[in-house]
């Protein structure tokens, strides 16, 4: 894989471009551009047509988001040029992206979340008169391309699909001639991403040129007719997703061959070890979740994932199990290993065997500058007796340090490093590697691949899998449904606080999930599980 | 348009060196500022940095000045390391002194050898109680600990001057605002004859010492750091940012108040209405100019004694007021401030589009 098929498929690329009659709704040609110490993109040139869903593919720090930043005018290139309708262009800002009809849907939406939907896309607007006619326009655009979203509600209220389609409507009303989004999908449900998706082909069909960001392949290649994919911000090529597998997409993004994460033998479980019943807990912040009557077992030797997009009241979850919740859980809520441990802790819980990592790697998870000595020490001082007489060992806390780097592979100068100074996917080994060789009876995980790079995050799998396999039960809390697939052995549903009922991983399909993600899952009791998605999928289109 | 933009890496020798660069700075303007008082900058600036320590007893005040200094800046590092504001503590001080100072009071023809530790302890007290306040106002009702405990450095005073001039004022003493002198098992033996350096000079540098140790060393000094530069990780780990609160401002309150004691039991010898030059305040600059380091702290509070040292000097010799003391260590914290922001951004003029292609 590899060379042949770039080069071959940039040939391709090529002669179409020839083909292509007339000029290219946007050609970039040679756009370059450097920050210090890194060289974000080299040389990158590609063209999009008018009409055509072109994805943009790389892993995170492949340059896509510096690349959309030149774009959209918010970065300058330091060389090479933007060729618009066939005639080159200099964008000094966003708002001559926008005059000139490029719209863009941020990775992170701005919007103001105690001011209504129609008052947030006036905010946005260049020059807004009269509110009614907006009003009128934005009705419109709703009913033409099937994006139902109440104008009068407030932002607060609603979910992050809906909010999703907010920016999108943004966009819209100003006619767009190229539409950009950036990771759009990362925080929808399955169904919500096959809407927008119906959205995105109808507006390609009227024309709009469409550039799509993405580092998922099944929705690249369901939905996208051309790929240009970056790697450390050059091209490495180009091809039809409706021609390639997601394997060989994946293979061109990170350079190398693939291994799939090593399951080993069919698993048997132990007892009980991290034990959560009828939890709820008020979140500790003003537009939190709350949590409502949370149920799980995890036994010793299973994976559990918990789904769910995003907001769900996952990270009240974690806080609640790792205990730095300000309220404290009922008692008896949360046991680890048969003990009661709601009142507890931190430290306490830690002192049974549960260790713990948290979504955020900087400032959370770890203090960026301290070393990477200090941050070891961080949560182990206690289990690993890193610590004695108040004082800390300097020896082992070192040499637990340095076990964790070479246990890991984390790449970095050493233990004195600081843990800011790493990139993402080594601090995220290093972090993980801290909680596992102290090793835990429980370890709950939440988004532990978020940002990371392909090779750290199969090492992650693979350990996370690893560690269960020696007995300890481990929660893994994620967004990510491939990843969830790829290592847990049952799966429960997040959505608005509340957690679905535990199903084994081989008994549950994706369509399911996504419909739990949706909030579904009070109906759950009027359904026979597993073998009735035909009335699930009836209700959804009725609702 | 002006921008200050976050540097990517930070040159660690430019943290150590910042002090240095704003201490040159200072000498500079402070030239440019006699010279516009009528005054030759050099012989100005001879008088005042250079005249006050070039023979031993000068050298000798240098400590005496430094000593409280650097006792109360290692505790306020302390806790601003932790992100605990004590601002007041010249009234913790000013408590200290009440405190420790009415012990010997209390006992002023007594003789025996435990009145002078029964005062450290009670001076010790009475700075960690004043700071106590602040603290429960702050774990209790969130109060911002920088306003209570300002304003508690008022009602200290005026509580010392209360006292000077009621209830303990010496019957012997002509009507004058002060108290009984302490007797001779009061008082800090000099621990160099012929200077006025006392025992609060030696308990300075282990005081150093110990604060170094906490720091670096310590498992609740570790905890300190990270409450102070990640609040989330230390939730996530359970160092409680209440214990911080409670363990900084006990701990910079009552060594406050020993410095507070020190001074009246030592310089002074008495209760008086003014018992500081502001040392509570001008700790806090000690404390940055150290960079909250026990060791650089020793530096600083020497530095910072100079100025006592040379603003009444100048105010002898070149008849200039003693506010240029003040200004002396306005200016100086102005440019450690200044280069601090410089070492951790950089300026930026123009928009962000002219940003883009200078980058």
């Amino acid at each position: 894989m590899g060379v042949a098929t770039v080069t071959s498929t940039t040939g391709d690329a090529g002669t179409e471009a020839i083909k292509g009659a007339g000029p290219a709704q946007l050609e970039v040609r040679g756009v370059t551009k450097a920050f210090p110490g890194c060289l974000a993109n080299d040389d990158i040139s590609f063209r999009i047509e008018p009409g055509e869903i072109h994805a943009l593919l790389g892993e995170n720090g492949a340059g896509k988001s510096t690349l959309v930043k030149i774009i959209y005018g918010v970065l300058q290139a330091d060389q090479g040029e933007l060729i618009w309708e066939g005639a080159p262009v200099t964008i000094q800002s966003p708002h001559d992206a926008r005059e000139m009809g490029i719209g863009l849907v941020f990775q992170h939406f701005s919007l103001f979340e105690t001011m209504t939907v129609l008052e947030n896309i006036a905010l946005a607007m260049n020059d807004v008169r009269d509110m009614d006619a907006l009003r009128k326009q934005v009705e419109e655009v709703e009913k033409t391309y099937g994006l139902p979203l109440d104008p009068d509600r407030h932002v607060y209220t609603l979910s992050v699909g809906e909010r999703q389609r907010i920016e999108i409507v943004r966009c819209l009303l100003q006619n767009p001639k190229l539409l950009i989004l950036d990771e759009p999908t990362s925080v929808l449900t399955p169904q919500e991403v096959e809407k927008l998706f119906e959205t995105l082909r109808r507006l390609a069909d009227e024309g709009c040129a469409i550039l799509y960001i993405s580092h998922k392949l099944h929705e690249v290649k369901a939905l996208c007719q051309k790929a240009t994919v970056l790697r450390g911000g050059k091209v490495v090529g180009g091809c039809d997703p409706r021609e390639e597998t997601a394997k060989s997409m994946a293979e061109m993004m990170i350079g190398q061959k693939l291994t799939a994460p090593d399951r080993g033998e069919s698993r048997t479980f132990g007892d009980v070890r991290l034990d959560v019943s009828n939890l709820s807990l008020l979140s500790d912040e003003q537009f939190g979740t709350h949590l409502k009557d949370i149920n799980l077992e995890v036994r010793g030797g299973e994976i559990m994932g918990v789904a769910g997009v995003a907001g769900n009241g996952q990270n009240e979850l974690f806080r609640a199990l790792a205990g730095e919740t300000e309220q404290e859980a009922a008692p008896d809520t949360i046991k680890i290993d048969g003990k009661s441990v709601a009142h507890f802790g931190p430290r306490r819980r830690r002192r049974l065997g549960a260790t713990f990592v948290p979504e955020e790697r900087n400032g959370h998870g770890a203090v960026p500058d301290m070393s990477l000595s200090e941050n070891g020490f961080l949560t182990a001082f206690r289990r690993m007796a890193l610590s004695a007489k108040g004082l800390i060992r300097e020896m082992p806390t070192k040499s637990f340090a340095d076990n964790i780097i070479k246990t890991f592979d984390v790449r970095t100068t050493g233990t004195g490093a600081e843990a800011g100074s790493l990139s993402g996917g080594n601090l995220q080994k290093f972090i993980v590697g801290r909680e596992i060789l102290q090793d835990p009876g429980v370890l709950v995980i939440s988004q532990p691949t978020w940002g990371v790079d392909a090779g750290a995050a199969s090492a992650i799998h693979q350990a996370l899998l690893d560690l269960a396999a020696k007995g300890t039960a481990v929660l893994v809390i994620s967004q990510d449904l491939d990843e969830i697939f790829a290592i847990c052995d049952s799966v429960v549903v997040m959505a608005e606080g509340k957690m679905s009922k535990p199903r084994p991983m081989a008994d549950v399909s994706i369509e399911e999930i996504g419909l739990l993600m949706g909030g579904l899952h009070d109906l759950e009791g009027d359904v026979t599980p597993a073998n009735n998605l035909e009335v699930e999928g009836g209700r959804v289109g009725q609702a | 348009m002006v921008r200050l933009e976050p540097r990517r890496q930070h040159s660690q020798s430019m943290v150590y060196l910042s002090p240095v660069l704003a201490i040159l700075m200072t000498l500079v303007v402070g030239g440019i500022i006699f010279a516009f008082m009528g005054k030759n900058p050099l012989d100005a600036l001879y008088t005042f940095f250079i005249l006050p320590i070039n023979n031993s007893y000068g050298l000798s005040e240098l400590f005496v000045k430094a000593t409280p200094l650097v006792i109360i800046a290692v505790g306020l590092a302390m806790g601003f390391r932790a992100n605990v504001w004590n601002i007041g503590a010249e009234g913790q001080l000013t408590m200290g002194a009440i405190f420790g100072g009415g012990l010997a009071l209390y006992f002023y023809d007594s003789e025996s050898v435990f009145l002078l530790p029964a005062m450290f302890v009670l001076g010790a007290l009475g700075g960690a109680f004043w700071g106590a306040i602040p603290a429960l106002l702050r774990t209790r009702f969130n109060a911002n600990e920088i306003l209570t405990s300002l304003m508690l450095t008022y009602v200290a005073t005026l509580f010392l001057s209360f006292l000077v001039h009621g209830p303990w004022r010496n019957p012997e003493g002509f009507n004058f605002p002060e108290s009984r002198p302490f007797p001779d098992a009061g008082l800090l033996p000099v621990i160099y004859d012929g200077t006025r350096v006392h025992l609060g000079t030696a308990v300075a540098v282990l005081v150093v010492i110990a604060g170094w140790l906490l720091l670096s060393k310590s498992v609740i000094g570790f905890q300190l750091r990270v409450v102070g530069k990640a609040p989330q990780a230390a939730r996530h780990v359970g160092f409680r940012q209440k214990r911080m609160i409670w363990f900084t401002l006990l701990l910079s309150g009552g060594l406050a108040g020993l410095a507070g004691l020190f001074e009246v039991a030592g310089p002074i010898g008495q209760l008086q209405p003014s018992i500081s030059p502001g040392y509570g305040f001008t700790a806090i600059i000690v404390a940055f100019l150290g960079r909250l380091h026990p060791v650089g702290i020793l530096f600083g509070g020497l530095i910072m004694a100079l100025t006592y040292l040379g603003g009444e000097l100048a105010q002898i010799t070149l008849g200039l007021p003693n506010a240029v003391t003040g200004l002396f260590q306005g200016i100086l914290l102005f440019f450690l401030l200044a280069c601090d922001v410089l070492t951790k951004y950089r300026v930026r003029f123009g928009s962000i589009a002219a940003k883009g292609r200078t980058a």
